[in-house]
């Protein structure tokens, strides 16, 4: 039984690491109505930042919060020069800039800073707990924490205030909102700021769990899509909710289906997930739309 | 059926004359990468067809390459089938397995379907080692070389590489026969208004699956023509980043015409290798940042740039012709689902 | 459109489909061996410098940084070396076809130091059926010494991986013989061949293996299989695994409060990794921890600081890499290797040919590699093609590596495998 919880709190913690990062995916869908691929390795080159300001000698709190404007700026940059040239054109070529983006960040972060895989600072205290029998970190449990916390700002941003009303405006309805006088560019580039800044967020509080190098969102940003995708795309909840449920169902059946194993988890997880999605395909948590054709 | 317009029989044969002349223009370690312009070429095709022209977005047709690529693998080296025989197989199993994904894709569209499709991507390496007695495993299989048959006065890959584009040429031929009439305006139609086009009798589902389906015939057959000229099939061979760059080429080349599939398969095959020349400590952010350019400068793609400026300089209204994309259209791809009403 | 434009058309098609029917292949022009000049030698090879396994693409670095410092020394006999080396991404298609672009229009001499079993496998047929010595391949792998009969061009050079396991196992049968061991290992060809390896070196005692877990490159975090080991009751830990993932392993051991014994393989015991470890899963996750070397770790400042070799990398470095990392063991595999095939090379004397060159290479007798382990023989034989088979065990203690035990030579078990 203590292995069971063993693997469930396992579950649970990877799910926390999916779930983050998924919550920056939901983000730039639902600011922007984009797929953004490289949002995993805008997270990761923000990790790094914050790492190269904590090697410079700032205090982590410090070089997390820099990080996180750094990273925020960043993005509203990028939304203004790379994207918002290719926004009027086909949805496609959206996509293609992104995986553009995806592979220079990949190869700029190695560029910068090497290969060799490194620790990343933690303000958790490092002993291991326990409860019941069932191990698990104070960076497990802190990841999930953030996660929540970050999910419930976004949806208060969101639901709650008018900024974040206008942004959705804007995703949704382009045309409509700008006859009401909304400034649609000036949205989607606080949307990939706030995106950003969100995923910056996500690497910084992976990074202590699966050490940093620059493949290391690489794993991670399959999973928070397929968690975000489990969810709904446009829901926050979705996205954690979908996070945390990936991270058990797979652990679970890699550890106690034997056909499975741990090669086929993911594929099985992936399989769960589209027959899901056939039954409901809007995801868990996503807003059912008239079934058109 | 009308009669196909002259001006495209000549560049067709312009096309097919310059496809004969290279192999003795060019050195031959370029007629080898030639042939893998072929093989992607077909590839990208099925991507034109149902991307394209029926807006189903699919980020997971390096399975259907996988798949294909296997079974001439796996009857060539176990059955010892010739590898004619071994790409029909492919052709009907990824046809087969294409009717299959079309038929779950009816469900999904957009953001959905692109994960779904992905999802087949980064499946297919799992499932290539799990069944490691057919498909050899990590260790991967390997082919032996293409030979030209006897009496024939060529080395085996300038066959290979005549071999390849013929069959291309066909692919192509008979892919724009089926989208010259009703299937194709029912793809075009399905894609720009399902509605409309649902009134007017159109069978969603029958065009949809069918899209799917050809273009994993598609791919599969490209698959083949992969692994034959590596003479080496592993499951490094067919990750999903395979099936990224498969979209990739598409878009660059112009997802919607023909051309475009071709030029897109000069894209994949070239630009990683002209990345390195022009940084060899980092060609991946030569190659990232080249997409962005081509997308920013041309984003209908290199075919749709051309096309662009042909019709400015004739200073004539863009005909809508059915496959020219038209600069004002709005996303005539939806990855987005539809909002609520 | 005009007919006398159609008919032009129709002319040319013809035209060039007439040459191209009665035409036949340019023959390439045969050189005595190519690659070689009076003044400069040819080699090429590919590393991933783009994708996944980019962290490899540094061994390529050091090679070029090596070659650069010979050619500065007056070359090998007179001849500078020229290295073609280029990114194939890992994937064995890109480097089938860099390869054949090195054979048939640079006109290499030799292919060098590719990199990654698939690709090499793909690699192998074209190479040897065309006479083109494929030399040195970066993997452990265990084909390149056993299959030379049929592939007589392609010879490895770092210690094969089923030879490292059968140390493990051997340490393991010797000092823990009532051991119940756990083993975490990779999901490809090379955590296979590590647990061929180790079960073979285990022999009739392969019950002492409690329970094997693998993952993919794709998992985040390999929490799961340390909880589904450490739940088998047992008490020594065996990774195979690649250093993210042996770094996970060790801290997350030590997080679910797990102390087994710990082997490490040596791919990813480079001293930033044990750091790394001990930071995040504090000192109890490393104390311990047994691995093997077969080359000095440029890390570790304290043991080679003063050590001839190792200062010679880092001037190399400094020079020709500046801004590299130079604790990054892959430039110093690099270095290492482009030493043998300089090496190689020099010996052939002035009139080079291929075969000369795969003569030595399998007749070879290296005491004076500046970057393996010292007392490590670099040695080959027609029949014995696994030129580095000797690694000693160390242990990590406080804040690095302590050699225990003597230098062991796994020729014998090597060659048991026949």
């Amino acid at each position: 039984m203590e292995s069971l919880l063993q693997q469930v709190f396992s579950g649970i913690a990877n799910g926390g690491i999916y779930a983050c990062m998924a919550l920056a995916l939901v983000m730039i869908y639902q600011s922007t109505h984009h797929i953004n691929f490289a949002q995993g390795e805008m997270a990761m080159f923000s990790t790094f930042v914050a790492w190269q300001l904590a090697q410079m000698g700032l205090p982590l709190w410090l070089a997390f919060l820099a990080t996180v404007a750094i990273s925020f700026g960043g993005g509203v940059l990028l939304e203004r020069i790379v994207i918002r040239p290719v926004e009027r054109a086909n949805q496609l070529t959206v996509v293609i800039v992104s995986l553009g983006l995806f592979i220079a960040f990949n190869g700029l972060a190695g560029l910068f800073w090497g290969y060799i895989v490194k620790s990343f600072p933690t303000p958790f205290p490092t002993t291991p707990l326990q409860i019941g029998g069932v191990a698990f970190s104070a960076q497990d449990v802190g990841v999930i924490v953030v996660s929540v916390v970050t999910l419930g700002l976004i949806s208060l941003f969101f639901q709650k205030t008018k900024l974040g009303l206008a942004m959705r405006a804007a995703a949704l309805y382009p045309e409509q909102s700008r006859v009401l006088g909304i400034r649609v560019g000036w949205m989607l580039a606080l949307g990939w700021g706030l995106a950003a800044a969100v995923g910056a967020i996500s690497g910084i509080m992976i990074a202590p769990i699966v050490f940093l190098d620059p493949n290391m969102m690489q794993s991670v940003i399959v999973y928070a899509f397929a968690a975000a995708v489990l969810g709904g795309i446009e829901s926050p909840i979705g996205a954690v909710v979908g996070g945390l449920v990936l991270g058990v169902v797979i652990n679970l059946l890699g550890t106690y289906v034997d056909w499975i194993g741990n090669e086929l988890r993911l594929a099985a997880a992936l399989a769960i997930i589209v027959v899901v999605l056939v039954v409901r395909p809007a995801g868990l948590f996503g807003r059912v739309t008239v079934q058109r054709v | 059926m009308p009669r196909p317009d002259a001006g495209l029989v000549v560049r067709v044969a312009v096309a097919a004359a310059v496809v004969a002349a290279l192999p003795w223009i060019v050195p031959s370690f370029l007629v080898f990468d030639l042939i893998y312009v072929g093989a992607y070429a077909i590839a990208i095709l099925g991507l034109v067809i149902l991307t394209g022209m029926n807006g189903q977005i699919s980020l997971g047709h390096g399975a259907f390459m996988a798949l294909g690529g296997y079974v001439v693998a796996i009857l060539a080296h176990s059955l010892g089938w010739p590898y004619w025989a071994g790409v029909l197989l492919a052709a009907v199993a990824s046809g087969l397995a294409g009717l299959f994904i079309g038929l779950v894709a009816l469900r999904l569209a957009g953001v959905y379907l692109a994960l779904a499709t992905f999802s087949l991507a980064v499946a297919t390496p799992s499932f290539l080692k799990h069944y490691k007695s057919i498909t050899g495993g990590f260790g991967g299989m390997s082919l032996a070389p293409v030979q030209a048959p006897p009496g024939v006065p060529l080395d085996g890959q300038h066959w290979l590489y005549y071999v390849t584009w013929a069959v291309a040429g066909a692919l192509f031929l008979i892919s724009a026969l089926l989208v010259r009439g009703k299937f194709g305006r029912a793809l075009r139609a399905l894609r720009d208004n399902p509605i409309a086009a649902v009134s007017f009798g159109v069978n969603p589902y029958f065009y949809k699956t069918l899209a799917f389906g050809w273009s994993a015939v598609l791919a599969g057959i490209s698959g083949g023509f992969l692994a034959i000229p590596t003479a080496f099939v592993s499951p490094d061979t067919f990750t999903s980043a395979l099936s990224i760059t498969l979209l990739i080429g598409a878009v660059l080349g112009g997802i919607s015409t023909f051309w475009g599939a071709l030029v897109g398969g000069i894209v994949i095959e070239f630009l990683p290798l002209v990345a390195q020349q022009v940084n060899a400590a980092a060609p991946s952010v030569v190659y990232g940042v080249a997409l962005i350019l081509v997308m920013m400068f041309l984003p209908d793609g290199i075919v749709g740039g051309v096309l662009r400026s042909i019709h400015r300089l004739r200073r004539a209204p863009p005909q809508p012709a059915l496959d020219t994309p038209t600069p004002s259209s709005t996303t005539p791809i939806t990855v987005s689902p539809q909002p609520r009403e | 459109m005009t007919s006398s434009v159609r008919k032009a058309a129709i002319g040319l098609f013809a035209a060039v489909f007439a040459l191209a029917v009665t035409g036949s292949t340019i023959a390439p022009v045969a050189a005595a061996d190519p690659g070689v000049s009076d003044t400069e030698i040819v080699l090429g090879g590919t590393h991933p410098y783009s994708g996944p396994a980019s962290a490899y693409g540094n061994i390529g670095k050091g090679i070029a940084a090596y070659f650069s410092y010979v050619n500065d020394h007056g070359g090998v006999n007179g001849r500078k070396i020229k290295y073609i080396d280029k990114d194939d991404g890992y994937s064995p298609p890109q480097a089938v076809q860099l390869v054949h672009q090195m054979v048939e229009q640079d006109h290499v001499f030799a292919i060098f130091d590719t990199l990654g079993t698939a690709v090499n496998t793909a690699l192998r047929p074209y190479l040897n059926q065309n006479g083109v010595p494929h030399l040195f391949v970066a993997t452990g792998a265990s084909t390149w010494g056993h299959d030379y009969q049929k592939f007589p061009w392609t010879i490895g050079w770092q210690p094969d991986y089923q030879a490292e396991a059968i140390l493990y196992a051997q340490d393991i049968l010797q000092n823990h013989p009532k051991a119940k061991i756990g083993v975490l290992y990779q999901n490809d060809d090379y955590g296979e061949d590590y647990n061929n390896g180790f079960k073979r070196g285990l022999g009739s005692h392969g019950n002492m293996i409690a329970k094997m877990a693998s993952y993919e490159t794709s998992d985040p975090s390999v929490g799961s299989q340390i909880a589904t080991l450490k739940a088998s009751g047992a008490d020594t830990l065996m990774i195979f695994a690649t250093p993210k993932f042996a770094i996970q392993a060790m801290v997350l051991a030590a997080q679910q409060s797990w102390h087994p014994t710990i082997y490490l393989n040596n791919v990813a015991n480079a001293i930033p990794y044990m750091q790394a470890a001990a930071k995040a899963g504090g000192q109890a996750a490393v104390n311990g921890v047994i691995t093997t070397y077969y080359l000095k770790d440029p890390a570790n400042h304290a043991r080679y600081g003063g050590d001839a070799g190792v200062k010679l990398y880092n001037e190399i470095m400094t020079k020709y890499l500046p801004s590299a990392d130079k604790d990054d063991g892959n430039y110093l595999y690099g270095v290492s290797i482009a030493y043998t095939m300089v090496d190689v090379l020099k010996r052939a004397g002035k009139d080079l040919t291929r075969k000369k060159v795969m003569d030595i290479a399998t007749n070879l007798v290296e005491k004076d590699n500046p970057l393996v382990y010292p007392g490590v023989v670099i040695r080959t034989s027609p029949k014995f093609r696994y030129p580095i088979t000797q690694m000693i065990a160390a242990k990590w203690l406080g804040t690095d590596w302590s050699p225990t035990g003597v230098l062991v030579d796994t020729r014998s078990t090597t060659m048991a495998e026949k």
